[in-house]
């Protein structure tokens, strides 16, 4: 049986991918184009390789299951100690926000809703069990995991939306508990606390897998990770560009391969071709919007059913994001990584991660972008379903304020469930918004 | 075309301004919005054209406000209320330093820095608690008049606890005070000190500066003024006609046009 389903993973993966690929592209010809905004800068060329890249990744998770072990990862987690042991690995919250995206984020809420979880509970965690519950999803299946991977590192609320599938499927979760950073980086205690939780966890990853642990495969896959983190900075910093060759709409969505395929090398492999064709537009004075009047930075994970309307809403009044924290979160702990020091250096970079800080660190960050990326002003998206993100914006956003003398606006709405977006109050602040950055 | 109009459309009331060239208001007109914002705007505008004692064709540049401003087919631009509030606010009141308005549908706390420009705001959200509507609510709830409520809190010798911030759950610790016979006017209190903390909690999130100015309906209400003027440590400036202020601010924005019409 398994040797089947490895034979026919590999015959999808190295035909029936390609050839859906190539038929989707003789398609995507054929068919009339959109009129192009006229407000906008023109098109990445990478945006159809990119199409391509996650259509694959979630094509091919479908053939997974029996073919490789499959485990399941929240998007803080350090995953480079899972490809070591080959799985197939799928991201929830990836697919919570292709869902939003899709605006199929309510109606998969709702079925959660209907099973007793609670309407203030994260929604990446109910379209996620609403998906589970319906078999409903965008991308046509999702394979059904071996194991199950998360850290607290992003929030709380993983390690028990997590818990729920465990319990679902009687599968070994595995949770990495990072210790909250007050006052700067991790101690020795605590680092040493995490490599022993990371030594504890191979016996189930080998039993799983059945595969034994291999260091020298872990410190590839760690070199690897470590160069597509920071060529996504890389990414990410062309950005300082005047204009700036993107948007931050732009980058939410080039987001994916870095969360969901890091440590693979297909990953690494686009952002190098992202990077060379964002640095020839720079070169070139091209940027992502057709005239880039003011630059804005944006906090919290996007709006996903709002994208396309904000950066045209944007586009139009000539206001670019130019950086975000969110996109930003995925580059920033990437020099900490040291294929010399594997578990150790995993320790150091995943307890770093934004949400595992003070507020302290996130306003000395965000000063920082706001000087790098010479921010006129400052978009803050309360979401309703991070609340590690959203506790603290007030206080940040009033000392900012008071620090760069630029205007600000917090916008109450969710990553993904439409239901909590008020259309009508979130237009009047943004125009008030607009009206206070001046013509 | 001597004269500038200014069109406040709010989910409670339509509010019109027509100022003179000098910056004198020449007619107000204010009327309940209803079903249709449209005929509430016009019916507005005729009370306002007639209290001024001119025609239609004296008017010139109007600049619409509030939640209805983009659906005014005479009006030539759109500004929010926003900055609409801010501007008549200063113009009335030139130290104003903080507004609070407290609408309709909505309430917000507005910090102004000079000639009335907006520099911060904040604004509540999808919950009526902190509005005119939370007061209408319970008005209706104690079979009170809107406009009895100042007075009647005012009166009161203690006050009633309403520990709820939610209108729905305030509404039924109101039905539970009723049943147990207390006193109107100790509930109305109780009531004005729900609302009262919410604002200010609005208040404090960006910090108390200059002279406050209320404007929106609500302003009437001398018992919210006066618990707010507890908080607040000094008087606070409550214009004459507290509901015109955003149609005010939106007639003169209407006048920069008439005056610079370069920009």
């Amino acid at each position: 049986m398994r040797a089947f389903q490895a034979l026919r993973y590999r015959v999808m993966k190295d035909l029936g991918a390609p050839a859906l690929m190539a038929a989707a592209r003789f398609k995507a010809r054929r068919r009339p184009r959109r009129a192009p905004d006229p407000n906008m800068g023109a098109p990445l060329k990478c945006g159809g390789r990119l199409r391509e890249l996650m259509t694959r990744h979630y094509l091919l998770a479908r053939y997974a299951k029996g073919a490789m072990p499959v485990a399941w990862v929240t998007s803080g987690a350090p995953v480079e100690l899972l490809r070591a042991f080959g799985f197939y690995t799928v991201y929830p919250e990836n697919h919570g926000a292709l869902c939003g995206a899709k605006g199929m984020g309510a109606d998969l809420c709702r079925i959660a809703e209907e099973e007793g979880f609670s309407q203030d509970l994260c929604s990446y965690a109910r379209i996620d069990l609403g998906s589970v519950m319906s078999g409903k999803t965008p991308v046509g299946r999702l394979p059904r995991p071996d194991l199950l991977f998360a850290s607290n590192n992003i929030c709380q609320t993983v390690g028990y939306w997590y818990n729920v599938l465990a319990d679902r499927w009687n599968i070994p979760l595995i949770l990495l508990d990072t210790p909250f950073n007050v006052h700067g980086g991790p101690d020795e205690a605590s680092v040493a606390y995490m490599v022993r939780q990371f030594e504890g966890m191979i016996p189930t990853l080998e039993q799983v897998s059945g595969r034994p642990f291999r260091m020298p495969t872990l410190k590839d896959v760690l070199r690897i990770s470590k160069e597509t983190a920071d060529t996504w900075g890389e990414v990410l910093g062309t950005m300082k560009a005047r204009p700036s060759p993107m948007t931050i709409f732009d980058a939410f969505v080039h987001l994916a391969p870095v969360v969901s395929l890091r440590g693979l090398p297909a990953a690494l492999d686009y952002y190098r071709i992202l990077l060379a064709e964002l640095r020839g537009r720079v070169a070139r004075g091209e940027g992502g919007i057709r005239e880039e009047r003011r630059r804005l930075m944006w906090d919290n994970i996007a709006i996903w059913y709002k994208v396309r309307d904000y950066s045209t809403l944007f586009a139009e009044k000539g206001l670019n994001f130019v950086t975000a924290t969110y996109t930003n979160a995925w580059a920033e702990t990437a020099v900490f990584m040291d294929e010399a020091r594997p578990f150790e250096s995993m320790a150091r970079a995943y307890s770093r991660v934004i949400l595992n800080n003070d507020l302290d660190y996130r306003l000395r960050l965000m000063e920082q972008m706001i000087r790098d990326y010479q921010v006129d002003g400052l978009v803050i998206h309360s979401a309703r379903s991070c609340k590690p993100y959203s506790v603290g914006q007030y206080d940040l956003k009033r000392l900012l304020m008071e620090r760069f003398d630029i205007p600000s606006v917090i916008i109450e709405a969710d990553i993904a469930d439409e239901r909590a977006y008020s259309e009508e109050q979130a237009r009047t602040r943004l125009e008030a918004f607009f009206e206070t950055l001046g013509p | 075309m001597d004269y500038v109009v200014g069109m406040d459309v709010g989910s409670l009331s339509t509010d019109a301004v027509i100022l003179d060239r000098q910056g004198g208001i020449a007619g107000i007109g204010i009327v309940r919005t209803g079903a249709s914002s449209l005929r509430a705007a016009e019916e507005a505008l005729d009370m306002a054209v007639s209290a001024a004692g001119l025609g239609r064709s004296d008017l010139g540049y109007v600049v619409s406000t509030g939640y209805g401003r983009t659906g005014i087919p005479f009006s030539h631009r759109a500004v929010t209320e926003i900055t609409c509030h801010a501007r008549g606010a200063c113009f009335l009141f030139p130290d104003t330093g903080t507004v609070v308005d407290i609408g309709g549908q909505d309430s917000k706390v507005i910090h102004v820095g000079p000639g009335g420009r907006v520099m911060d705001f904040t604004m509540n959200d999808k919950c009526a608690a902190g509005t005119g509507r939370f007061l209408e609510v319970m008005a209706e709830k104690l079979q009170v008049g809107l406009e009895d409520m100042g007075e009647l809190s005012n009166r009161a010798q203690g006050e009633a606890t309403i520990s709820s911030v939610c209108t729905v759950f305030a509404e039924s610790e109101v039905v539970s005070l009723v049943a147990r016979d207390h006193p109107t006017e100790e509930i109305v209190r109780g009531i004005h000190r729900a609302i009262v903390g919410r604002i200010w909690g609005m208040i404090r999130s960006l910090g108390p500066k200059g002279e406050l100015t209320m404007s929106g309906g609500v302003a009437k209400n001398r018992g919210v003024v006066a618990m707010l003027e507890e908080l607040w440590g000094r008087p606070v400036q409550v214009p004459e006609e507290p509901q015109i202020v955003g149609a005010l601010g939106a007639a003169l924005i209407a006048l920069d046009q008439e005056t610079q019409p370069g920009e």
